[in-house]
């Protein structure tokens, strides 16, 4: 079971049992709280509690039917919860029908309405308010947000005569122009291709940031989710399994799982020997011993270790003062900054080492077949928590 | 070459049966209105503009098709719209299947038989003898414009509900999501987005139902006891009664030129709601 919350995660399921939700240290737009989503027999979301805080870029980050898209979905009002309370802006949403909930959403194939006119899309929002919008008034703000996308030349066209990134940015107009309190993104950028992907991402950001609005974006991408994120929340089978901020899920993964999903990782068993302060000594299988981080001390005597390959190091000959693995080169695959190594440590199985070009060069040619020794600095690597 | 060679093999069938049967018949059509009645009966050559001057002798069945045959399409419109909605957005997916078989059963019946259950249910020992006994007063049904208007509409049903359930089927319900999201209550967004985006199929099924009705005869032969005359039964009768073959086919070529009015409108019209579709595929019934 993934029920590793993160300290903010934890902070807000005991703060909203007492003062209704609202945490101390921070103001949050939206609130999760014990929500539980079933279709039929299926939990697709389970337990979650998270508070979104305002203003922030928070990504729901996880393979498809880890239960983000529901998440999203149910902040929107698409689906309800099954149990528990989401709250927006300290308000209760269980009877509040999407058509009243001050959120927008970027939806995942746009979903702009073809019979409109990119203006009349980016408007409809605003002309459904009651009382009415004066038209005028209408007219400038979609100028306003269509330049803000930069569609400003678009306002006449069809949607469908515009490509995969103008209809995007239509999309987003639309959302943006009703000023909501959180910004839904599903997926947004899924059906791009990679050059526009990069240029919308930045964009997007930039927009997040000039006008403060809180974006929640839905996505299986995880170098999307790190490059944009304040903080992402990691989702497995229906859970959430980490909320963090990327440095901190890179870092500090708080289960195999997370580690596994964010970046590449080594994960090595080893036995506990000793700990004193935060830091442990670890004997892996191949008999080396090595001093490994710890973030949450307990008395567990196997545990599994985590350790990124571009923490490592590698030389032809072992180093004094440097615990070192004995291992083989199985694989080396150059990747122009940096060159990726698979090895072989006995009793231990396959690890991953990258190294920088620099690096490389002071490994003097050893190549594929050669023995070599992975160096492993002190308090590298981290032990990783109990999974219940 | 082989190419071309090809072409001519996939389309010559077709191309035979249509010229055979279509075209030159039509031409045969044209000729004839322009000819006169041979005294005998049948046709006798000439060129008159008599025939067509005579037009408004049939002025009734003209009449009376084109206010039942619009009649016809606005109610068997307002049955299936709701029903095709039902169909296409609401029912469970288990039934879904059964209920649109259900529908199209009735259609693989002759429509003489079932015309034939409605003389039955709407003469003198059917529904007008239940209102009798529930003491609602005295009806008489058959043989009635409205005895001819239930017949139209129970008959063409089918071909109203199937465009409109297509339509309504394939439309990409993310953006009702889109329309709640902005802001709009769902009777709203029905009028905002599920009814203009369902026109396609709505105009669809009203032209091929209008134009059906435009060319019935049997309907209003049995439920409409020879009162009430549609331009079909004009034709029959000319054709095969007067053998006035002359007359006959100036009442045909009047007739086509009516269709052919409404086809071209409906064009227009559909392109109108090509929304991103391909414009030459919009057209397609």
């Amino acid at each position: 079971m993934l029920d590793a919350y993160a300290e903010t995660g934890e902070a807000m399921r005991a703060s909203s049992e007492t003062i209704g939700g609202q945490d101390a240290s921070h103001d949050h737009v939206a609130e999760f709280v014990n929500v539980t989503k079933r279709f039929g027999s299926i939990v697709a979301a389970d337990r979650l509690n998270l508070g979104i805080r305002r203003g922030e870029f928070l990504s729901f980050l996880g393979p498809s039917g880890c239960g983000k898209t529901t998440a999203l979905r149910m902040l929107a009002g698409f689906e309800q919860p099954s149990e528990g309370t989401i709250r927006i802006n300290r308000s209760d949403m269980s009877a509040m029908p999407s058509y009243q909930r001050p959120v927008n959403m970027v939806f995942q194939h746009y979903a702009l309405f073809p019979h409109m006119t990119v203006a009349q899309n980016v408007g409809y929002g605003l002309r459904q308010r009651r009382p009415r919008m004066a038209k005028t008034e209408i007219g400038q703000r979609v100028t306003k947000a269509l330049n803000t996308v930069r569609l400003g030349d678009f306002s006449e066209r069809r949607t469908w005569e515009l490509s995969g990134g103008q209809q995007q940015r239509v999309a987003l107009a639309r959302a943006i122009i009703n000023e909501p309190a959180i910004l839904l993104l599903d997926e947004p950028m899924a059906a791009l291709d990679a050059k526009l992907r990069a240029e919308m991402q930045r964009e997007l950001l930039d927009l997040q940031r000039s006008l403060g609005i809180t974006f929640v974006l839905v996505t299986h991408d995880q170098e999307e989710a790190l490059s944009m994120s304040d903080r992402i929340c990691i989702m497995g089978g229906g859970q959430i399994a980490q909320v963090g901020s990327p440095d901190e899920l890179y870092d500090r993964p708080a289960s195999r799982y997370v580690a596994d999903f964010v970046g590449k990782a080594n994960i090595l068993l080893g036995e506990v020997v000793a700990r004193q302060g935060g830091q442990a000594k670890v004997v892996l299988g191949c008999g080396s011993e090595v001093l490994v981080s710890e973030a949450s001390v307990d008395n567990r005597h196997n545990v599994e270790v985590i350790i990124r390959p571009e923490a490592l190091g590698m030389s032809a000959a072992p180093q004094n003062g440097t615990a070192a693995l004995r291992a083989r080169v199985t694989h080396r695959t150059f990747l122009g900054d940096h060159t990726e190594y698979r090895l072989q440590v006995e009793k231990t199985g396959a690890l991953q080492v990258n190294l920088t070009r620099q690096a490389e060069r002071a490994l003097g040619g050893r190549g594929v077949g050669d023995d070599v020794y992975v160096l492993w600095e002190d308090g590298a690597g981290l032990i990783l928590g109990a999974e219940d | 070459m082989a190419q071309s060679r090809i072409r001519a093999l996939l389309l010559a069938p077709a191309g035979i049966w249509y010229l055979a049967l279509l075209v030159f018949p039509l031409i045969v059509v044209l000729i004839f209105s322009f000819g006169e009645r041979n005294p005998i009966g049948g046709y006798a050559p000439g060129f008159t503009f008599e025939q067509y001057a005579n037009l408004p002798a049939r002025f009734a069945a003209f009449r009376n098709t084109m206010t039942l045959a619009p009649l016809g399409t606005i109610a068997a419109l307002l049955i299936a719209y709701p029903l095709a909605y039902y169909l296409a957005v609401k029912v469970s997916p288990r039934w879904k299947t059964t209920l649109l078989i259900l529908v199209i059963v009735p259609f693989w019946t002759s429509i003489l038989i079932r015309s034939y259950a409605w003389i039955y249910l709407l003469g003198g020992n059917g529904i007008p003898a239940l209102l009798e006994t529930l003491g609602l007063g005295e009806f008489r049904l058959i043989n009635t414009p409205f005895a001819v208007l239930v017949g139209i509409v129970y008959g063409y049903l089918p071909l109203m509900v199937f465009p409109i359930y297509v339509a309504l089927e394939r439309l990409d319900k993310s953006l009702l999501e889109a329309a709640a999201d902005l802001g709009t209550p769902p009777w709203r967004s029905f009028l905002q987005i599920t009814l203009p985006l369902s026109m396609p199929g709505v105009l669809t099924g009203s032209v091929l139902v209008f134009i059906l009705l435009t060319g019935e005869y049997l309907i209003p032969a049995l439920l409409g006891g020879g009162k009430v005359f549609f331009v079909g039964n004009a034709l029959v009768d000319l054709f095969l009664q007067s053998r006035n073959w002359a007359f006959g086919s100036a009442v045909a070529v009047a007739l086509i030129l009516i269709m052919l009015v409404i086809v071209a409108l409906y064009t227009r019209a559909i392109k109108r709601f090509a929304y991103g579709a391909r414009r030459d595929d919009a057209g397609l019934i």
